[in-house]
């Protein structure tokens, strides 16, 4: 099976669309869709003119009504020596779905796992998540969204196979059955997929096909090895940054030291002369800024130049963030009611007896993926036949591609996005400003309109890739609960104050509700039975935010869940059964994790030493739910978890091994989330922190064995690479409470 | 131009002799196999051999690998210990983003080859120096032991 994976790149998403077409424009949202409207209008094509390149290859043989992402022509290779190659619609960054959604439609195919490889795919239409419309590796749905998509892309390909053997053999296609890569026939006779493979793409695409029931499964639910195991263990394994090509160069980029700022004076005099530098000039980067961009052979003579670079910067009509004066700010705010969310009846609070006035601090965070940033771009012609290829590890192909082509002023279908393997990203990678795309692609422009007609990698240092922006936002809660002697809650008072994610980006129109960034208030109030009032406030601040592995779940698991601990400890309640009582006759998924956690666990039968304790926490994200049962210990002050057991349930469970890893992971990055150093902190504009000198997150010494447990289940497999990671703080937090009677509300944790 | 001795081949740089070894790798050398994380010594993603121990590629200066043999994740198969690290490594599917594998791998392997038999302490402390971002310590935990094992 061959499959010419065209590059059409002209097809807007449809979540533009939907965005382009929102008529009421409110402030924040007019300048981000007019640059979208510029971006794609400007780039070239009109709205809703679809070019069918990509699709007409094979739409003659596929049924009215069946898109792109249902056709397996390009989603399965099978070679002479019958190697099945899958693409893979999602970018790879750890979370194993290069395995998992190979093993998916390894299944329905009856391939040979032994012989199944798998590549990304790149922003051809049919590589969209199917639920989204677009091009998008997020909200921990490869799996979820995809599953009934390759098992169908499988099973398609597998009707194809069998009806070419079925021509070959001159026998009804119910004569034969297939098995690990083989075709077999009732009469015996047996042959290898490779044989007709090239012959099955000429048939028909079934539309419809029957699929296995799940007891048939022979892969799916296997603890499985990951496919690119031993890339990453020999050093093979190619990353964005690892791109060679021929007279490569190095840029590095000098940015402002406050978002937007710009330059008042410069001197590269130094720089220009430094060995192996190429070019010096000065460049518009993300947010209106400014910054100098410096080109040489290599990473290390560019850095070098960069930092020799003496520049004035420019900071008139920029707010100077200070991360002390912000929280003032938002503690203010959160003393008023914001924009309503819920809006329970909450006046037993000024009768009640029993109260908890709780506030809480979350900083800013950043990604610190261990592969920092970086972009390599290749153009080349003149005039209408110039191209561009690009390398770079993307969760949002499409949309980087559309912005690189702006940048570049070269029409998107002349933009070739090569998808690469990234060193982590946790949300990172899926940046609806394209910042560091656009940035490239921009200096990419202007060298190439000097003459460096080589081809050009844009490297962040790790300095860089810290003090760029885009961090998880800083929130402050504050909640006023009312409740009785046996903590039943009466009410509950709760304001969010933080910046919103989507403001201002093509996800505002359907993540924004009545002024609430619904990534702010995910995780809240369930799964309780509680009366509350719920109200945001989303400030406006000079400051770039953006997604970080399980969201507005990062705050609200901790906030949840250390106030329900509380309440079940003021009372002298057992935290677990506190916790089932208030999820009444509701949310059996939670209790299910949750029991599953606190039977492997030992909760309740085993006696902990007398300087230990247990935390308790469950959270859903993502559709699925995580418990976690910890014991924890303080050591000379410092709070130290001893042993970590964890309950999951995300529905059918497609690669157990990926799973466990996934939450092991994500455990360890909450566990980061706690450790004093994890903040990013503002002062006169400016982030403090810079490397992982100052930047705390997760080493070994810091993480005790993790022990992880599935709840069996057969239906439709939810998220998990994010679900993992919020009630683990929080449990953490709970055993540190019991063992020492103090409420940490804040992270990282302040114990003393 | 420096002469340097890379996973036994003699190779000649022509950069400037402060320039770190991890970029002699890298850009001058193309062995990309080992990674650049931090610049300053505080990830350990760029952990090479320099005459079997480890040292971090991206502060060391290529000048002092001069007479010496360096040893990177590319060659690592070569040595015994280096090959059932890497064994084990694939067998416990280590790995998630992968990035800073080769980093952990040349670390547990210098390791091993000083001591074959690590504590849980020991372990601790020689790893402590390599950044997973994806959290896989206790996987390269149980390999290193699984290593240990194998080599008894």
């Amino acid at each position: 099976m061959k499959f010419d994976q065209q590059e059409d790149l002209s097809r807007l998403p449809k979540i533009l669309h939907r965005h382009l077409k929102q008529s009421s424009e409110n402030n924040d949202a007019i300048q981000n869709r007019r640059q979208f409207l510029k971006l794609s209008v400007g780039a070239g094509f009109s709205l809703g003119m679809f070019s069918l390149n990509a699709d007409a290859q094979v739409a003659s043989q596929a049924p009215t009504g069946l898109k792109p992402f249902q056709q397996p022509q390009a989603f399965v290779n099978i070679a002479n020596d019958g190697v099945v190659t899958v693409t893979i619609n999602r970018l790879e960054f750890g979370q194993g779905i290069q395995t998992a959604l190979a093993m998916i439609l390894a299944e329905e195919l009856d391939a040979d796992w032994s012989k199944v490889r798998s590549v990304h795919g790149n922003a051809n239409p049919a590589y969209v998540d199917p639920a989204f419309g677009m091009h998008i590796t997020g909200g921990s749905g490869s799996v979820k969204n995809s599953y009934t998509q390759y098992r169908e892309l499988g099973a398609r390909a597998r009707a194809m196979l069998i009806a070419a053997a079925s021509a070959k053999w001159n026998l009804a296609p119910t004569s034969i059955r297939t098995e690990a890569g083989m075709l077999i026939s009732t009469d015996g006779r047996k042959m290898s997929y490779a044989e007709v493979a090239d012959i099955a793409m000429q048939q028909s695409v079934p539309a419809q096909v029957a699929l296995k029931d799940p007891k048939q499964f022979r892969i799916i639910g296997k603890q499985t090895g990951r496919l690119d195991a031993r890339a990453k263990s020999t050093g093979t394994q190619q990353f964005g940054i690892d791109v060679q090509r021929p007279g490569m160069l190095t840029a590095v980029i000098a940015h402002p030291p406050v978002f937007g700022a710009k330059i008042k004076s410069i001197n590269d005099a130094v720089a220009k002369k430094m060995t192996g530098v190429k070019a010096v000039f000065r460049m518009p980067v993300d947010r209106g800024g400014e910054g100098v961009a410096v080109i040489a052979d290599g990473y290390w003579a560019a850095k070098q130049a960069r930092d020799a670079l003496q520049v004035d910067w420019n900071t008139d009509q920029l707010e100077l963030v200070d991360s002390a004066k912000q929280k003032k700010q938002y503690q203010a705010l959160a003393k008023t009611t914001g924009k309503l969310k819920y809006n329970d009846d909450v006046s037993a609070l000024s009768k009640a007896s029993k109260k908890i006035s709780a506030e809480f601090y979350f900083p800013y965070l950043a990604h610190a993926a261990m592969e920092p940033l970086n972009c390599t771009i290749e153009v080349t012609g003149e005039g209408a036949d110039q191209k561009a290829q690009i390398w770079v590890g993307s969760q949002m192909p499409g949309m980087d591609t559309m912005a690189a082509a702006n940048a570049l002023g070269i029409p998107p279908q002349n933009v070739m996005i090569h998808v690469q393997m990234a060193g982590g990203g946790f949300g990172r990678r899926a940046i609806p400003t394209c910042d560091y795309v656009t940035e490239s692609a921009q200096l990419s422009k202007l060298a190439y309109t000097m003459g460096i007609k080589e081809p050009i990698r844009t490297m962040w240092s790790r300095e860089d890739d810290m003090r760029g922006g885009y961090y998880r936002p800083a929130h402050l809660h504050r909640a006023e609960i009312a409740y009785d002697d046996k903590a039943k809650i009466l009410a509950w008072d709760h304001v969010i104050v933080g910046q919103s994610i989507v403001a201002g980006s093509p996800f505002e129109a359907f993540l924004i509700k009545d002024g609430i960034d619904g990534t702010a208030v995910e995780g809240m109030r369930e799964p309780y039975q509680v009366p509350m009032r719920l109200s945001v406030h989303h400030p406006k601040v000079n400051v770039p935010v953006l997604w970080w592995r399980s969201v507005g779940s990062t705050h609200t698991a901790f906030v949840m869940e250390t106030l329900v601990d509380e309440l079940a400890r003021n009372t002298k309640q057992d935290p677990v059964a506190y916790r089932l009582n208030l999820m009444a006759d509701k949310a059996p998924r939670h209790k299910a994790a949750l029991l599953l956690a606190v039977e492997k666990s030992g909760y309740g039968k085993r006696k902990l030493p007398k300087d230990q304790a247990w935390g308790v926490a469950v959270h859903e994200s993502f559709e699925t739910v995580v418990a976690y049962v910890v014991t924890a210990s303080v050591k000379n002050g410092k709070p130290q978890l001893r042993s970590i057991t964890a309950g999951v349930h995300c529905n059918l469970a497609v690669n157990p091994k990926t799973i466990e890893a996934q939450i092991q992971g994500a455990a360890v990055m909450a566990l980061s989330m706690c450790l004093p150093g994890s903040e990013i902190i503002f002062k006169d504009g400016k982030v403090q922190q810079s490397n992982f000198s100052d930047y705390t997150v997760a080493r070994m010494s810091d993480v005790p064995d993790i022990d992880v447990h599935i709840v069996p289940s057969a239906d439709a497999p939810t998220g998990i690479g994010e679900p993992g990671l919020p009630p683990l703080a929080p449990a953490f937090a709970n055993a540190i409470a019991r063992l020492t009677g103090k409420n940490l509300r804040t992270l990282p944790f302040q114990l003393s | 131009m420096i002469k340097i001795d890379v996973n036994a081949q003699e190779k000649s740089v022509n950069i400037a002799p402060e320039t770190p070894i991890l970029w002699a790798l890298r850009d001058s050398l193309g062995l990309t196999g080992t990674k650049f994380g931090c610049g300053i010594a505080q990830c350990g993603a760029c952990t090479v051999h320099l005459d079997g121990q480890a040292i971090r590629s991206c502060v060391t200066p290529v000048s002092v690998a001069s007479g010496k043999h360096l040893t990177t994740i590319e060659a690592i198969a070569a040595d015994p210990i280096g090959k059932v690290v890497q064994a084990v490594w694939i067998q416990h599917d280590v790995a998630q983003c992968g990035y800073c594998q080769s980093g952990q791998i040349m670390s547990a392997t210098a390791l091993l080859k000083s001591n074959k038999h690590p504590t849980d302490q020991q372990i601790e402390s020689a790893m402590s120096g390599n950044i997973c971002r994806c959290g896989t310590y206790q996987r390269i935990r149980t390999a290193i032991k699984a290593a240990a094992k194998q080599l008894a």
